[in-house]
Formats: C-alpha cells, sequence, structure tokens
C-alpha cells in the first residue's frame, strides 16, 4: 500500500485541503440546485394544463 | 465609495461560513419569517413546492442585497464596533468577492422567483434589492439622519412578496404589512443607535442621535411608537386580522408603547447610569413585537376556518 500513493497521477497539494470547506459547500449548493430545479419542473409540469403551456397562465 | 482594498494573509482561505456570512444570516431569517407569512396569509393556494421555492428566492435576493451592503459600506464596517468582525473588514473575503455574490445572487433569486411564481413578485423582489443596496446603501444612510425612515421599506417588502406569490397583485392588506414593518423599523434602530451611538458617531453614519441628539431621538421614538399602533391597528379592518392579532396587536402596543414613555423620560445620565437599560429592553421587545405580529396574522390564517373576526369593524 505504501507504494500505492506514489504512483497516483495528482498530487494532494495543500490548497485542496484548505479549500477543502469550500469547494464541499459549494458542490452541496450546486447538488441542491439541480434538485430544485428538477423539483420546480416536475412541479410545473403536473400542474400546468396542456392547453396553457407557452401561455401566461403557466407562469401563474 | 469604500475603499476597501483588504489585503488577504496568504496562509488564509475563507470557508463555506464566510462567504454565507456575508448574506447576514439573521437578517435573512426575519426576511424568511415576514415573507412566509405574507404567502400564507393571502387568499388563495400556491403549490407548497413553488411556495419553498419561491421564499427561498427571497431569502437569497435578501442575502444578495446584504452582501452588496457589505461590499459598499466596508470602510464604515471597519470603524465600527458591532460590524468589524465582518467579513470583509476581517480581512476573510475581498470587497470584490462580495460585489461579485451580490449581483450574481441578485439577479439569480429575481429570475427564479419570476419563472417559479409570478413577474409582479419578481419585480417587487428587484426593487428591494435596488432599494436596500441603492437608496438606502449608497445614498441615504450616509447623507440624511432620516436614512432608516426612509430605508426601512427595504425590509417591509417581503410580505408583499409573498402575497403576490400567492396572488400576482397588490392589495391594501400587503399594504398595510408593509406599513407595519416601515414604521417598525425607525423605533426598533433608534433604540438600537441611543446605546450604540459612540459607533455611529465614529463612523460618520448620521443616525439621528448623532446630528440631532438624544432628547430629539427619544422623543422621535415615541412619535413613531404611536403612529405605528395606529399602523398596527389598522391591519384590523382587513380580512386577514382575526382574534389572535386583535390580541398580539393589544398586549404588544400596550408594552411597547410603555417602553417608549420609559425612554422618552430618561435623560442620558439615567440611561448611562444604568448602562442603557430601558433602552435595551425596548430593543429587544422590539423584535418580539414585529415577531407576535406576523405570528398572530399566521394563526388567524390557520384559524381562519374556525374562528374569523375579518375585517371586524
Amino acid at each position: 500500500m505504501g507504494g500505492f500513493s506514489k504512483m497516483a497521477i495528482t498530487k494532494l497539494h495543500e490548497i485542496h485541503t484548505r479549500r477543502k470547506s469550500r469547494n464541499v459547500g459549494l458542490g452541496l449548493v450546486l447538488a441542491a440546485f439541480v434538485v430544485l430545479i428538477l423539483g420546480l419542473t416536475m412541479v410545473k409540469v403536473t400542474t400546468t394544463p396542456i392547453g396553457n403551456i407557452g401561455s401566461a397562465e403557466a407562469h401563474q | 465609495m469604500t475603499d476597501a482594498t483588504t489585503t488577504l494573509d496568504d496562509d488564509f482561505e475563507a470557508s463555506f461560513g464566510d462567504f454565507f456570512a456575508l448574506l447576514k444570516p439573521r437578517v435573512m431569517s426575519l426576511v424568511v419569517f415576514t415573507a412566509m407569512v405574507g404567502l400564507i396569509v393571502a387568499p388563495g393556494t400556491v403549490h407548497p413546492f413553488v411556495a419553498f421555492f419561491s421564499i427561498l428566492c427571497v431569502a437569497i435576493g435578501g442575502g444578495a442585497s446584504g452582501a452588496l451592503n457589505m461590499w459598499y459600506d466596508a470602510d464604515i464596517d471597519r470603524v465600527m464596533k458591532r460590524t468589524k468582525g465582518r467579513p470583509i473588514p476581517a480581512g476573510k473575503v475581498t470587497a470584490g468577492e462580495a460585489l461579485a455574490i451580490g449581483v450574481t445572487l441578485s439577479a439569480f433569486s429575481v429570475i427564479m422567483l419570476g419563472l417559479a411564481s409570478n413577474w409582479v413578485a419578481a419585480g417587487l423582489l428587484a426593487f428591494t434589492i435596488f432599494f436596500y443596496a441603492v437608496v438606502y446603501t449608497m445614498w441615504l444612510k450616509r447623507s440624511t439622519p432620516q436614512n432608516i425612515v426612509i430605508g426601512g421599506a427595504a425590509g417591509a417588502f417581503p410580505p408583499m412578496i409573498g402575497w403576490a406569490v400567492v396572488t400576482g397583485d397588490i392589495t391594501v392588506a400587503s399594504c398595510l404589512m408593509f406599513a407595519l414593518t416601515f414604521m417598525w423599523t425607525p423605533p426598533h434602530f433608534w433604540a438600537l443607535a441611543l446605546f450604540m451611538n459612540s459607533d455611529y458617531d465614529k463612523a460618520k453614519v448620521p443616525m439621528l442621535p448623532v446630528t440631532h441628539g438624544t432628547r430629539v431621538t427619544r422623543n422621535h421614538i415615541l412619535v413613531y411608537t404611536l403612529l405605528l399602533a395606529l399602523t398596527a391597528g389598522a391591519l384590523l379592518f382587513t380580512s386577514i386580522a382575526g382574534w389572535c392579532y386583535l390580541v398580539a396587536f393589544v398586549v404588544m402596543n400596550a408594552l411597547f408603547i410603555i417602553g417608549a414613555i420609559k425612554i422618552w423620560r430618561r435623560d442620558d445620565a439615567a440611561s448611562k447610569a444604568d448602562n442603557f437599560k430601558a433602552e435595551r429592553s425596548f430593543f429587544k421587545l422590539s423584535l418580539a413585537y414585529l415577531f407576535a405580529h406576523f405570528t398572530a396574522l399566521m394563526f388567524d390564517a390557520m384559524l381562519s376556518g374556525f374562528l374569523s373576526i375579518g375585517g371586524l369593524f
């Protein structure tokens, strides 16, 4: 196992450790954003009558 | 303008929490709460997910205006004891980063709210951000002792936005919820300014106690508290007020007026002798005052099927 780390093609720089909190936080925010947009799309698709799609009522 | 060219320590990396602090989470909680009440008391229904998403957009928009405020006011924040721990003066985040976050989240929140609910609500949110960041922060705050009187409008819009999410319009009831928060802001901040006077003086922010003295401020607190009671009472004439609101109105306004009279009867010597006890308790009471009124409206909406004095008179 000791030699395994030498084979890694990327080297963990010290900056990765320092920025871990930011990166994890941003990752979670982006994941939440995807879930929210998916949820909103599902709601809009299931609650908007087909005849109203594209009309002003679709945005109510 | 701010000359916040903060030098960041090379070894220091701002954490996610430092960026989140730019959004003024405590102010955001008030925004979320009042917007949620506006949404709940509005006639009509909206899908729960759309309601949640809309409140989230209002929270992000409110937070974005907070970031813009911190960007512009970094020079003042650095001087004031109450604000020098904020991310920019503390050297955790640069002013440029705060500006970028503020602008991006502002645009994002307005567009997403428009797409999720309607463009009346989105327009109100855009105007709120503009009012807080430009009218209050860039213009009024440093130029007039009436800064928080007019600037208070920015914090008063969220219940109107919540209402507009459901109804898509602006009505007397939603305007009165706006007026309640608008009239509440001056006595709330002037009480704070009385015991934080030296902070504002150092930062050269023309708060009323700095420009006109504490006697005038005490008079203003009393007058605005009486006007606030009238404004809060006006909501009783609308269909959204019920028995809960009536009780909250009577109890909280009685306490608030008594508190304002106490402050009015005191002078600086008496205040300094007990370390501004009356002013501090009035400030805390002001938070309970707003919370009680909006909570009561929310309960009335929930109980409206059982009890109703809607449009009492």
